[in-house]
């Protein structure tokens, strides 16, 4: 399966090899670099790349490529789902996967790829598991580890490999037992000129942040299941009990994880929360351009948006924007072509407008589409699907558990057309 | 000192040899302590990392060779050129030969820094590799990362650590004894296959799964390290298929798939249970599991679409427009094969489908493409589209799983339209995607497109066309014109569209426009000369290769319907011909010929000229092309008849071009493989089979034994079916139905079993558990009731039952006494009699006629020979006596059921007693003593639990003699309500792999207060698994569990001495397990060692011959006792040494091929002889 794996930043140094099986030269990353070159931008590398003696399968995360080598068949999507993997788990455990914490942190990085592959095969990926072989680094303990010379290696085996229920660490003990529940909905969307939606749905997932002692069994439901259009579980989940009673029954694991993410589709009505009026021209003599944005509420369901920001990838060709914000300040990155307003908070009193001149590089011919802009915005408190948790029922523990749910409602891909 | 010791201590030895070598030269170096000297440390670093960089660097470049072949010579030279060369990493080296753990585990984390950087650290290899014995565990694990990146390398000084591995696998704790095979497994030298395999079968029999699961993985890496290997480890694959646990189901079929995936054959057996367990197993292994069963599927069913198939295949030629003879025809072949065999899906197969279905909810999206995949090859048509729902939903994931998600989703689309369109507005694409992206969502796009929603398309196409990516332009420009050739009806519009591009001010956009026109025109030239008019003006403008050679070849192909401005064409064309590109360069010349061909007057010195300039080209394909054209269209002498058809053959009709998708028939690789990502196969690609033309076998997924399933299945116990007799076997013909039921019922079964009830893991449905709570709620109640009652019962009972005990103890220990006094009987013969009072008296009648030396041999005998005719006198005794005894109506005789109970049959002071008794004896003639005082009695079912029917067992240790593979166990029922039980009998025996039980013939009837004892045979096959099964009365089940001590699962072996030693000799190394110990305060003597010895495991004592170690005056010197037995079920030797020592130490050695019955024992011996 997976033979090795090196990590790359965006300059193209390697910084990480970990090899599964017999090591196999760097030199193969030759064809990575190329593939890297003829891409222009990360984001286009082929995920997939032959040589003539090994694939190179990679993924493209926080700055960094996880190229990882393999020599023989494997379904691609089973080495990208487990760098990936890999990629959050080092979040998990630094905070950040960046280059930096990776190289801070490298023992405990080789550590973990030891722990995670086997030969290659997946051997442990479930956090909980991980952190009882290889405890995250914190401050506290970093200091006490230089102190006492005491390590990072758990002492004690880790049993939940041999439990039935591998996800979830036996012996969990809180003073404060606490059960929080984050509904999270993002809106795609694709707007197009005139305002009208060309494609809307709801993708949705309910984070889950649960500290509760002992073997809780914990039973989520709904008021409007239906609802749900199409569902994917974390493995602690019973899918029975969903199919037939439309209930989420499962054994937590310990800690943050995801529970479900779900999907409302393109089929139901989806709320748009904004509407966008924009007129965006660039002028055929001149070389200039003009800029008219105003954001307004359309359906929020009396609730405010927040954290309304408007990204728009400006063609080449244009070299500054002179513009005036009535709400909210903006900026205008002559490199990446950038231009960001950062609203804030939209008031529907007195709606938020962006207007102003663009220069464009002279004597260059008018960019021929306008730049379509991206919306990213958040509404606390609201699900804008209506989805609504019913009620959050615990068997197999005495105690009484804090439970708290929490709906938002952001913008996901959100895109309006100009 | 023992073989592992000093195996252990060979490794530092070494490590100091080897230093002494390299420390010879630099003495001076090493004295300095670069740790407290910090100038001279980092400077030695430096000067050792350069050249080894610029190294790397020269390799690097030339991507030439691994990295390892380099650095052996690289290594060799360091060692040798000492002196000019200071050794590098002295101050790591000095590190790890510290005392202190925390240098040692700095020094490890910087090895490891520079393993992660790439850098060589190969020549730490002697200093690091004595530490992995180290017992601080993040060294001990840094030291492993150490050794399995280097072992490959340095395969001599990696030896020295295998024995450490060797005892990792001996210990009592599973994860350590995973961790070492896991290790050892990854060490990749040659020499140490045959350990490696001897480890990977030990642990493929291992009571951990965990352990089992370690065993899985190991055997890829041992097939790649030695490919002959093969045949074996297929025998441990096939063991390790049978296992019943989803930790290992996972591993276990990926090392099928690794060493040897063709063996389909290996997977009939276990393809219902694999089923079964999928839901519980590990994501990854899922993954591996469904491609696998994939596979399988396609060999062994019927394809579900056998019908559909064709008809559809007819359809969508029809929407072509193909020839429709053929077509008919087809239909006429298929229809009557059709009507003759109605499609009835295979169970199994509907098993597989209803079981994968859940999984495309998974978080996972490998799992999710794996089952996506599967139903696409797999299910009939009507139910594919179920996939799509769950495809979509991935391409909300990560861009590199959009990717390969949607490489798949347009191979799809293209044979199942309908199954994506209701989802077509998920593949619009925003101006943020990446281009490989968009790409492929066009690609789907068109795919999708038909004359309903095409407009949709097209507006949705007109807004990429305005894209700033230019590549994107040009694919949707591609796009467009697919649907203009797929659709008829929008065939105008988008000419239209098209023509207006060729304005665009980018001239990508137009060039490709060019392209696209040129194939559209092709289907109806006619109606469009003015757009071939219109491209014609365009050549002066565009300079794409591509799209020149486009216009030229349309002009050429068109010539008549622009006579007037082709040959001006063609004379522009003639300036430039030496600056185009080839393919220009060809449809000049094309044109030429064709233009002379048609208008020779205007073009025949243009032609020439062209020509002329052709022939001198450096391009041969070009030089060629003109002497042929020149042969074909010029009339000369020496050209023959084929000139007279230059005209037919460069004008002839061509038919129009179909524009395909790339993605067409890429399902013939298995959706979501590499091979299908890349289009081409690659290395270890299992090719999909076609579906068999008719179904093979199905009963070969029949599984014989009715195992393990349905104990623990309540849904069962509500059924209650009539039971078969365990060993019928009529069980091959109950049909795959009803079988693949009972699988999936005891798939249920196990999850229950995993989890507790509550927490199952969630395969039961809701209604299931909560009902069957409820009915524990009765149960419960029922109980309550069945208590009072019981209490009321008790008072009486008492009297009844201290009475008949005495009766029988009282008999037995006379004839215990007279035994003892006259001699000492083998383990088995002493037991019989304690059961039963019948055989007791009937061995003693042999024993009193046989000779002391005879008796033993008769031992060896007894289990085959003697038994039978034994057993049918016992039992006909039996019968009369328990008749009489118990007063049952109608007692059918039961084998080897023994009529009383065998419960401290002695008082505590008559062990004593004979004790001292048969101390005289053992040293007068050595045999075995038995474990005398009482048979540890275990309860099987509480009478609260039971209702009233209250079970124990014991192990008698007589051997079983239906099947001398078996552990006998006894088993006594007391009735303690006061109504009568009946029917009490065992059903669905739920056993680990490879274990069996005969049971006992049914009871049937227990009245009350009786007991009842019996004895039914068990194959633990080694292992202190419990076996697991269900006690039926008439009215309830039980679930009951019997779990051997280790000591139990042997039987005694006769040895003489030298045998013994000689035994022993053959099981040294890892099998030898030594262990000191202190004894106990009562294990004064001799005797109570050696009772205490057999009581905890069933051996004899082997009669020491020489009188140095056992000899008359007590104590002796150095007595050393030694027992031997057998495993009941593989009869592997199990050899006991203790030798004691002065002042109550003592050194206890158990040699066993078994390495972990080895360790129980040596750890339940220590236990019993400290006490």
């Amino acid at each position: 399966m997976i033979h090795s794996l090196f990590l790359i930043n965006t300059a193209g140094d390697l910084f990480l090899e970990k090899h599964w099986k017999s090591v196999i030269s760097r030199s193969v990353c030759d064809y990575f670099f190329e593939a890297r070159e003829k891409a222009v931008e990360p984001d286009n590398v082929p995920p997939v790349i032959p040589t003539p003696h090994h694939y190179l399968i990679t993924i493209y995360r926080e700055k960094i490529f996880f190229v990882s080598v393999i020599q023989t068949e494997v379904p691609p999507l089973f080495v990208i789902e487990f760098l990936h993997r890999v990629a959050e788990t080092f979040q998990d455990y630094f905070g950040e996967c960046s280059e930096t914490t990776i190289k801070d942190n490298v023992v405990i990085v080789y550590e973990l790829l030891e722990e995670m592959l086997d030969n290659g095969f997946p051997l442990a990926t479930e956090s909980n598991i991980l952190k009882e072989l290889i405890r995250p680094p914190t401050i506290l303990r970093s200091m006490v580890n230089t102190i006492t010379g005491s390590s990072n290696v758990g002492e004690t085996l880790p049993t939940g490999q041999l439990s039935s229920i591998p996800w979830r660490r036996a012996g969990v003990k809180y003073t404060n037992n606490e059960a929080y529940f984050d509904v999270v909905e993002e809106i795609d969307a694709i707007l197009d000129k005139s305002g009208t939606t060309v494609f809307a749905e709801i993708q949705g997932v309910i984070d889950a942040c649960v500290k509760l002692s002992g073997m809780p069994d914990l039973t989520l439901s709904f008021m409007n299941p239906r609802l749900l259009d199409d569902v994917s579980f974390h493995p602690c989940v019973r899918y029975k009990r969903w199919e037939s009673e439309r209930v989420i029954s499962f054994i937590p694991p310990d800690g943050n994880f995801q529970l479900m993410s779900y999907h409302i589709s393109a089929q139901n009505l989806v709320a748009i929360p904004i509407y966008v009026k924009q007129n965006i021209s660039f002028f055929e003599t001149g070389s200039s351009g003009r800029l008219d944005i105003t954001v307004g509420p359309k359906q929020t369901m009396g609730k405010t948006v927040e954290c309304l920001v408007v990204t728009i990838h400006m063609p080449k060709v244009v070299l500054s924007a002179n513009l005036n914000a009535t709400q909210g300040t903006y900026n205008y990155d002559p490199v990446t072509k950038i231009l960001l307003w950062d609203i804030g908070k939209l008031n529907p009193q007195k709606l938020p407008n962006l207007k102003g001149s663009l220069s464009l590089q002279s004597g260059a011919p008018k960019p021929e589409e306008n730049p379509s802009l991206n919306i990213d915005l958040k509404i606390q408190q609201l699900a804008i699907s209506g989805l609504k948790v019913n009620r959050l029922d615990m068997y197999g523990e005495k105690y009484k558990p804090f439970k708290g749910v929490k709906y938002v409602t952001k913008a996901g891909k959100f895109q309006v057309r100009t | 000192m023992t073989t592992m010791q000093r195996l252990l201590q060979l490794p530092a030895n070494a490590v100091n040899m080897v230093k002494s070598v390299q420390g010879g030269s630099q003495g001076q170096e090493e004295a300095l302590s670069p740790v407290l000297t910090p100038d001279s440390g980092p400077q030695n670093w430096y000067n050792a990392v350069q050249p080894e960089e610029l190294r790397h660097l020269r390799s690097g470049g030339t991507g030439g060779g691994g990295e390892g072949s380099e650095d052996r010579p690289g290594l060799e030279e360091g060692l040798t050129s000492l002196q000019s060369q200071p050794l590098r990493h002295d101050d790591l080296k000095e590190m790890l030969d510290s005392n202190k753990d925390s240098l040692k585990l700095e020094a490890m984390k910087r090895i490891v820094a520079m393993i992660a950087r790439g850098k060589n650290a190969s020549d730490l290899f002697p200093a690091v590799v004595k530490n992995v014995a180290c017992k601080n565990i993040e060294v001990k694990k840094l030291v492993y990362v150490y050794l399995v990146r280097y072992a490959e390398e340095q395969q001599d000084l990696a030896l020295l650590s295998i024995s450490t591995f060797q005892r990792g696998l001996k210990d009592p704790n599973q994860l350590i004894r995973a961790s070492a095979l896991r290790v050892l497994s990854s060490i990749r030298v040659t020499i140490i296959v045959p350990i490696m395999m001897l480890a990977i079968k030990e642990a493929a029999s291992d009571m951990s799964p965990y352990v089992r699961k370690t065993a899985a993985h190991a055997i890829p890496k041992l097939h790649s390290l030695d490919p002959d290997q093969k045949d074996q480890l297929i025998e441990v694959i096939e063991k390790l298929l049978a296992d019943k646990t989803t930790l290992v189901a996972g591993s276990v079929v990926m090392a099928f798939e690794e060493v040897c995936p063709d063996r389909i054959d290996l997977i009939h057996k276990n393809y219902r249970k694999l089923c079964n367990l999928l839901i519980d197993v590990e994501e990854w292994g899922q993954v591996v599991i469904i491609n696998m069963l994939t596979r399988y599927a396609r060999t062994q069913f019927l394809n579900p679409n056998i019908n559909e198939s064709l008809l559809e295949e007819n359809s969508e030629k029809a929407f072509y427009a193909s020839d429709d003879e053929e077509e008919e025809d087809k239909k006429d072949e298929v229809a009557p094969l059709a009507k003759r065999k109605p499609y009835v899906m295979d169970p199994d197969h509907r098993l597989l489908l209803r079981n994968t279905k859940p999984l495309l909810q998974s978080r996972n999206a490998a799992v999710v493409m794996a089952v996506a995949q599967l139903y696409f090859h797999l299910a009939p048509k009507a139910e594919v589209g179920i996939i799509a729902k769950a495809l979509v939903r991935l391409m909300r994931s990560h861009s590199e799983v959009q990717y390969v998600v949607l490489q798949n989703v347009a191979t799809m689309s293209i044979k199942r339209r309908g199954m994506f369109e209701p989802y077509l507005k998920s593949f619009y694409i925003r101006s943020t995607d990446p281009t490989q992206i968009k790409i492929l969502k066009l690609e789907v796009l068109t795919n999708l497109a038909n004359e309903t929603n095409i407009s949709t398309i097209l507006r949705e196409f007109q807004t990429y066309i305005k894209s700033m990516d230019k590549d994107f332009v040009a694919a949707s420009i591609q796009a467009i014109g697919r649907c203009a050739t797929n659709i008829g009806e929008v065939r105008d519009t988008c000419l239209n569209g098209l023509v207006q591009l060729l304005s665009n001010r980018d001239e990508l956009v137009v060039a490709e426009s060019v392209v696209v026109i040129k194939k559209l025109l092709q289907m109806q030239p006619e109606q469009h000369s003015d757009i071939i008019k219109h491209m014609a003006k365009l050549i002066d403008n565009i300079q794409v290769p591509m799209a020149r050679a486009s216009i030229l070849w349309l002009i050429g192909e068109y010539c008549e319907h622009v006579p007037k401005i082709a040959p001006d064409v063609l004379r522009n064309m003639a300036k430039t011909f030496t600056n185009e590109e080839d393919i220009v360069k060809l449809q000049i010349i094309n044109l030429a010929a064709k233009l002379y061909l048609t208008n020779s007057k205007q073009t025949k010195l243009l032609t020439q000229y062209v020509l002329n300039l052709a022939k001198y080209d450096q391009n041969y394909d070009i030089r060629d092309r003109a002497r042929f054209i020149r042969q074909l269209i010029v009339p000369t002498d020496k050209s023959g008849a084929l000139s007279k058809y230059a005209k037919k053959l460069f004008l002839a009709l061509k038919p129009a071009p179909v524009l395909e998708s790339t993605f067409k028939d890429r399902d013939h690789f298995q959706l979501g493989s590499l091979s299908h990502l890349l289009n081409a196969k690659a290395g270890g690609y299992q090719e999909l089979p076609d579906w068999p033309e008719s179904a093979p076998d199905p009963s070969v997924r029949n599984v014989e034994i009715p195992d393990w399933s349905k104990c623990t299945s309540r849904k069962d116990r509500k059924e209650k079916k009539a039971e078969k007799p365990f060993y019928s076997d009529s069980d091959g013909e109950s049909g795959p139905t009803e079988s693949a039921d009972s699988e999936s019922d005891s798939g249920s079964g196990s999850e229950s079993a995993s989890a507790s009830d509550e927490s199952g893991s969630g395969s039961e449905s809701g209604e299931e558990t909560e009902s069957e709570e409820e009915e524990e709620d009765e149960e419960e109640e029922k109980k309550k009731k069945r208590k009072k009652h019981l209490d009321k019962t008790k008072a009486k009972k008492p009297v009844e039952e201290s009475t008949e005990s005495e009766q029988s103890s009282g008999s037995e220990e006379r004839k215990r006494g007279r035994k003892a006094v006259k001699n000492q009987k083998s383990a088995s013969e002493s037991e019989s009699e304690s059961e039963s009072s019948e055989s007791g008296d009937e061995s003693e009648d042999e024993s009193e006629e046989e000779s002391e030396s005879d008796t033993d041999i008769r031992k060896k005998k007894t289990p085959v020979s003697k038994q039978p005719p034994k057993q049918s006198k016992k039992e006909s005794k039996k019968e009369t006596q328990e008749m009489s005894l118990l007063d049952l109506d109608d007692f059918e005789p039961a084998p080897a059921s023994a009529p009383v109970t065998p419960v401290n049959f002695m008082s505590s002071s008559l062990v004593s007693d004979l004790e001292g008794l048969s101390l005289t004896d053992t040293i007068l003639a050595p045999t075995t003593i038995t474990p005398s005082g009482s048979i540890k009695m275990y309860e099987l079912l509480h009478r609260i639990t039971g209702e009233g029917l209250a079970v124990e067992y014991c192990f008698s240790r007589q051997p079983f003699s239906p099947d001398p593979n078996m552990v006998a166990v006894q088993i006594q029922f007391t009735n303690n309500t006061n109504s009568e039980t009946k029917n009490l009998h065992i059903e669905e025996p739920r056993l680990q792999c490879g274990m069996r039980i005969r049971e006992f013939a049914e009871i049937d009837v227990l009245s009350a207060g009786e007991s009842v004892t019996v004895v039914m045979g068990i194959d633990f096959c080694d292992s202190t698994q419990a076996a697991n099964f269900q006690l039926c009365t008439h009215t309830r089940k039980f679930f009951a569990s019997i779990q051997p001590p280790v000591g139990e699962l042997m039987t005694p072996v006769f040895l003489t001495e030298n045998d013994f030693k000689k035994e022993q000799g053959k099981l040294m190394g890892m099998n030898e397990i030594s262990e000191k110990l202190t004894l106990g305060e009562k294990c004064v003597n001799e005797h109570v060692i050696v009772e205490r010895v057999t009581a905890t495991a069933n051996l004899s004592r082997v009669p020491c011959g020489s009188d140095k170690e056992c000899s008359t005056p007590p104590p002796p010197p150095a007595p050393v006792y030694r027992f031997a037995g057998k495993t009941v079920s593989s009869g592997c030797l199990v050899l006991v040494t203790v030798s004691t020592k002065e002042g109550g130490r003592a050194q206890l050695t158990v040699n066993c091929e078994k390495m972990l019955i080895g360790t129980m024992l040596v750890k339940d011996i220590m236990q019993a002889l400290s006490q």
